[in-house]
């Protein structure tokens, strides 16, 4: 055996037992630490898989974003947590569930052994395409242009779950902040993430952003990094999520689903296809999108981990502060 | 392509692993958590699916990449929803439990009535 | 600019299809920018553009129905890129139906909704109705993304979509219980999404694309295609709670404010119910087996046996009706054990296809009538105990009325669009000899009429002297509009039947409303007297005291008791089925046993 497939062995053999580690560990916090460190190796298993760009996306949003959101979770829900894990089956269901749950992952580990050979592939065709966008990220071709309408509805269900966690505050709260709970419980774990995120988070970023400014294509990948860093700054105390009723804070998150309606349409009229770019306008275009998005993505991504306001607007002229409508200033 | 084979089969595994903690734990948390486990697998094997795409100087097919990507990002927002979902539920009642509450089901009252 | 054509090209008219998607986001996006009285104002401004853009779509599609999906269907290619590397979207006949029915139910639901979450001239922006007013478009995109995407993945998004609009709906009083019914919803429908993902990628593995038309010429027996086709169901499945998949539904509909209610009962369910239909008929159509597609059906059998029973058990107005979507959701799922040829061992698109989706127009329209009155009713009476429901029909008439149209349209009473959908089902039963479908589908009329009959002997009865006292205090004003919405759809919904649909359904032509007089009154009749029946025998009613009517009564007495026993048998077994690790080991069965049903059938 050459060290390669060696090394593969060795990786997927630490990502079977971390993730092992995650479903059966007794305590909620430990089983989060475990799904951050399942998904920084899982990242690395992306770059290896020939997907740097799914890479940097699984170790900022997979691992980290999710591990932020789920550790404070898990220390909040921390008192009832005892009561509700009584409630586990009995063995001969969990057998029953291990077994079916055995059979569906045999039967995809089948289907991998029966994929035909060679693989069907659209690399071909996307690299015969990729002069129409003057784009040199392949990704990137599929995000803004070929599959252009997915990342339209997807940023559509970004918005969907922040205005899905607002719904969620006391109505006292509308149109207040929302508040991270920092310092509310010191907790080890969350304050060793943030110590070993915060440096590799800011190289990271600049990385992106460098790479965003050659070859575009870093966008999202950067708004996530982005977004983690302005989290880390809230959650150490050093600033304060805006009012959700804040106009320019509604205006950011929509704006890049707003833009890429709009180029599109416009692509309707001039180009004739919804969603296509004038030859010869496709980068600008693109460009201006990507940057909408950023400042849209990395908004969405901080006030998902943020949560529902909490706190009512502030007190001055309460009934003007809550209404947006009021303050607008266009 | 040695790592098509083993990370295929680490997908797999990972997917089963998570669909088990998904219905079994009966703590709304640990189903997130099993939740993001068996949605790491299903992205893990179409990135292999992508893998033995490899062609035309690509190290993979972008296009499974680029969905993966987006997916990435609809299964974090789905996280942050359930999330914050549960932990208003949480504060509201006290309880964190699925099982159904004397008032959530009516069901029951009419078993019982 | 330069496009690899491999499929056919944008058709003529195909822009409204980009329409009827972007105009309900774009209302969401200016909703959500705008804030305050303007995102109720953009909301309701959307609908009738909507609606337009919707009838416009089912003018456009050439009446090709019974064809594949591949020819002569309005198509257009997003950004010009033709699959597989690009998206299409295409409407058919049964696209072009659902997207009307879906703006029709959505228009009428807006209307409805302005009596709960109208939001007052300069005063400050509240939650619930912004939230409204923005997932109302936003379910409204989902829908028809859903209706019109012609890639998988696409139909992914749009199901995330679906899901993260109507999980707040649920919750959006902020009651504990509402919350719980929400998290159970999402973290069910999750687990279901993730399953449909799971099936969508084994499927570009074998095939390298994810077009519905170029899978649907390259699939073929293999174990990817099998492993995904049950995946798949089972992930829609549980996002369509067909019985045993169920848990989270009838606290979810029955918790919601009865806009919330209408729109997840009439549609949300409808989105997940189309891409199964789309998966059977269009992906795969000669994938199914036998086996396979009389599992889909003794599903839906056993979900009408059990969401009627549990229905007639009820004590809640709201509760009973959501226990009535589970057995018609039930109903819509016959379909796929009678659209299966055994000579050519593929799904047919035929008198059962159309019959299941005029089921699923006629219940869109007459259960979002039906929740709206039930919305009506409890504002006028302070409540929704059916027991303590005498009077209602007084205070609120329209409602009422609204309520006993939509009833008597879904319990398959001409001229509904219920009843052609059962004629259809019957006459595809009797075709393939199928003949105890056809004793589910007659039962199923009939236990629709049953829990009909039991809520309306209760609200057409004169106000209740004695119990009036300690309710009276709770009675709220119920303006002319809301009730006007209701009556309005419960009238579409009885009138569906009246429509030729031969331009959009696979319907064999000639295939109207029952030729003869005789047949028409028996086809009234027969639900009515048989859920009468039923409703004496197992339904929750007190026993009258005294007089002919308490003798009568009593000579039932054996008869009763079994009734009732047998009820709250039912009832256990649902809420059995409810439980978390019940209903999670239903779905790994189900997809077990999908996938070897599929197998079998080789």
């Amino acid at each position: 055996m050459t060290i390669v497939p060696a090394l593969d062995l060795f990786v997927a053999g630490v990502v079977l037992v971390v993730a092992v580690w995650t479903v059966a560990v007794r305590n909620t916090s430990s089983a989060v630490v475990g799904f951050v460190a399942y998904g920084l190796l899982l990242a690395l298993v992306w770059v290896r898989l020939g997907a740097p760009d799914v890479a940097l996306t699984e170790a900022a949003i997979g691992s980290g974003l999710t591990g932020a959101l789920l550790i404070g979770a898990a220390a909040r829900l921390r008192a009832g947590e005892s009561t509700v894990a009584a409630e586990r089956p009995g063995v001969p269901v969990r057998l029953l569930i291990a077994a079916l749950a055995t059979v569906v992952a045999a039967a995809i580990a089948g289907v991998l052994l029966s994929l035909p050979d060679p693989a069907p592939t659209l690399a071909p065709e996307a690299t015969a395409n990729a002069g129409a966008t003057g784009l040199g990220n392949p990704i990137t071709n599929v995000l803004m242009a070929f599959r252009a309408m997915d990342t339209m509805l997807e940023k559509v269900v970004l918005l969907l779950a922040v205005l899905g966690i607002w719904s969620l505050s006391p109505d006292a709260a509308w149109g207040g902040r929302p508040h991270l709970p920092h310092r509310a419980e010191p907790d080890a774990a969350l304050e060793f993430l943030a110590r070993v995120l915060t440096p590799v988070g800011v190289v990271l970023g600049i990385a992106v952003l460098w790479v965003s400014a050659d070859h575009p294509g870093g966008a999202f990948q950067g708004a996530t990094i982005l977004a983690a860093m302005w989290l880390l700054v809230l959650m150490a105390g050093l600033g304060e999520v805006p009012d959700i009723g804040r106009r320019r804070l509604r205006l950011a998150l929509v704006v890049g689903p707003a833009v890429f309606l709009t180029i599109g349409l416009g692509g309707l009229v001039v180009s004739g296809a919804f969603l296509s770019y004038p030859q010869g306008f496709a980068k600008p275009l693109i460009l201006a999108i990507e940057f909408a998005m950023i400042l849209t993505v990395a908004t969405t991504l901080g006030l998902l981990v943020a949560g529902p306001p909490v706190a009512g607007p502030p007190a001055a002229g309460s009934a003007a502060a809550g209404s947006p409508a009021r303050r607008a200033a266009p | 392509m040695s790592e098509v084979l083993v990370f295929g089969l680490c997908a797999a595994v990972v997917a089963g692993l998570g669909l088990y903690g998904a219905i079994v734990d009966p703590r709304p948390l640990r189903k997130i958590l099993g939740f993001n486990l068996l949605g790491s697998g299903v992205f893990l094997f179409f990135g292999v699916v992508a893998r033995r795409g490899a062609a035309a100087g690509f190290p993979g097919d972008p296009v499974p990449q680029a969905l993966v990507i987006t997916g990435i990002v609809v299964a974090f927002s789905a996280t942050a929803l359930a999330v914050t979902l549960l932990l208003r539920f949480f504060e509201t009642t006290g309880s964190s439990s699925l099982r159904d509450g004397a008032a959530a089901d009516g069901a029951r009252d009419t078993a019982e009535s | 600019m330069a496009v690899p054509v491999s499929g056919p090209g944008s058709t003529e008219g195909g822009a409204l299809l980009v329409l009827a998607i972007v105009i309900p986001v774009a209302a969401a996006l200016l909703g959500f920018a705008a804030g305050g009285r303007r995102t109720e104002r953009i909301a309701l401004g959307a609908l009738p553009i909507g609606l337009t853009v919707a009838v416009l779509i089912a003018a456009a599609v050439p009446p090709a129905s019974a064809v594949p999906l591949t020819d002569g269907v309005l198509t257009y290619l997003l950004g010009g890129w033709a699959p597989p590397l690009g998206v299409a979207l295409r409407a058919d006949g049964l696209s072009a139906v659902m997207l009307v029915i879906a703006a029709v139910v959505v228009c009428a639901v807006g209307v409805f909704a302005r009596a709960d979450f109208a939001i007052a001239d300069g005063a400050a922006e509240t939650r619930a109705p912004f939230a409204f007013w923005i997932l109302l478009p936003m379910i409204w995109a989902g829908l028809n993304t859903v209706f019109l995407a012609g890639d998988l993945f696409t139909l992914y998004v749009a199901l995330e979509i679906l899901t993260f609009a109507a999980v707040p709906l649920v919750c959006l009083d902020g009651r504990g219980e509402t919350l719980q019914a929400a998290l159970r919803y999402l973290l069910f429908a999750l687990l279901g999404s993730v399953l449909y993902l799971a099936g969508t990628v084994l499927l570009y593995g074998a095939y390298g694309t994810l077009d519905i038309v170029l899978l649907s010429q390259r699939v073929a027996v293999a174990p990817a295609p099998l492993v995904a086709g049950a995946l798949m169901t089972v992930g829609l499945l549980a996002k369509t709670a067909l019985v045993p998949l169920h848990l989270w539904l009838p606290p979810a509909h029955a918790g919601a404010p009865p806009a919330g209610s209408a729109l997840l009962s009439a549609l949300v369910v409808k989105g997940s119910f189309f891409i199964v239909v789309r998966l059977w008929f269009d992906v795969m159509p000669g994938l199914p087996s036998v086996a396979a597609t009389q599992m889909l059906s003794t599903l839906g059998a056993a979900a009408i046996v059990l969401g009627s029973v549990v229905a007639l058990r009820q004590e809640r107005l709201k509760l009973l009706i959501a226990y009535s979507t589970l057995a018609q959701i039930g109903y819509l799922f016959l379909l796929f054990g009678l659209a299966f040829d055994v000579d050519s061992a593929a799904m047919q698109k035929g008198d059962a296809l159309a019959g299941g989706m005029l089921q699923a127009m006629s219940h869109a329209t007459a259960k979002a009538a039906m929740f709206m009155a039930a919305g009506s009713i409890y504002v006028a009476m302070g409540h929704d105990r059916i027991a303590a429901l005498a009077g209602a029909g007084r205070r609120v008439p329209v409602a009422v009325l609204a309520f006993a149209l939509g009833g008597v349209a879904l319990a398959g009473l001409p001229p509904g669009g219920a009843y052609l959908a059962k004629e259809l089902l019957l006459g595809a039963a009797a075709r393939t000899g199928q003949w105890w479908w056809a004793v589910v589908i007659q039962a199923g009329g009939a236990f629709t009429g049953a829990y009909l009959l039991l809520v309306l002997a209760r609200v057409l009865a004169p106000p209740d002297r004695a119990a009036a006292g300690d309710v009276d205090t709770h009675h709220g004003r119920v303006a002319w509009y809301p009730q006007a919405a209701a009556l309005v759809l419960a009238m579409v919904s009885l009138s569906l039947g009246l429509v030729d649909w031969s331009a959009w359904l696979p319907i064999p032509p000639g295939a109207r409303l029952a030729a003869s007089v005789v047949d028409t009154l028996a086809a009234a009749v027969w639900p009515v007297l048989a859920g009468g029946v039923l409703a004496v025998l197992i339904g929750r009613w007190t026993t009258p005291s005294g007089g002919r009517l308490a003798r009568a009564v009593a000579t039932l007495g054996p008869l009763r008791r079994g009734g009732i026993a047998l009820g709250e048998n039912v009832c256990r077994g649902d809420a059995f089925l409810r439980r978390w690790p019940m209903a999670g080991v239903s779905l790994l069965a189900l997809a077990v046993a999908f996938g070897a049903a599929l197998w079998t059938g080789r």
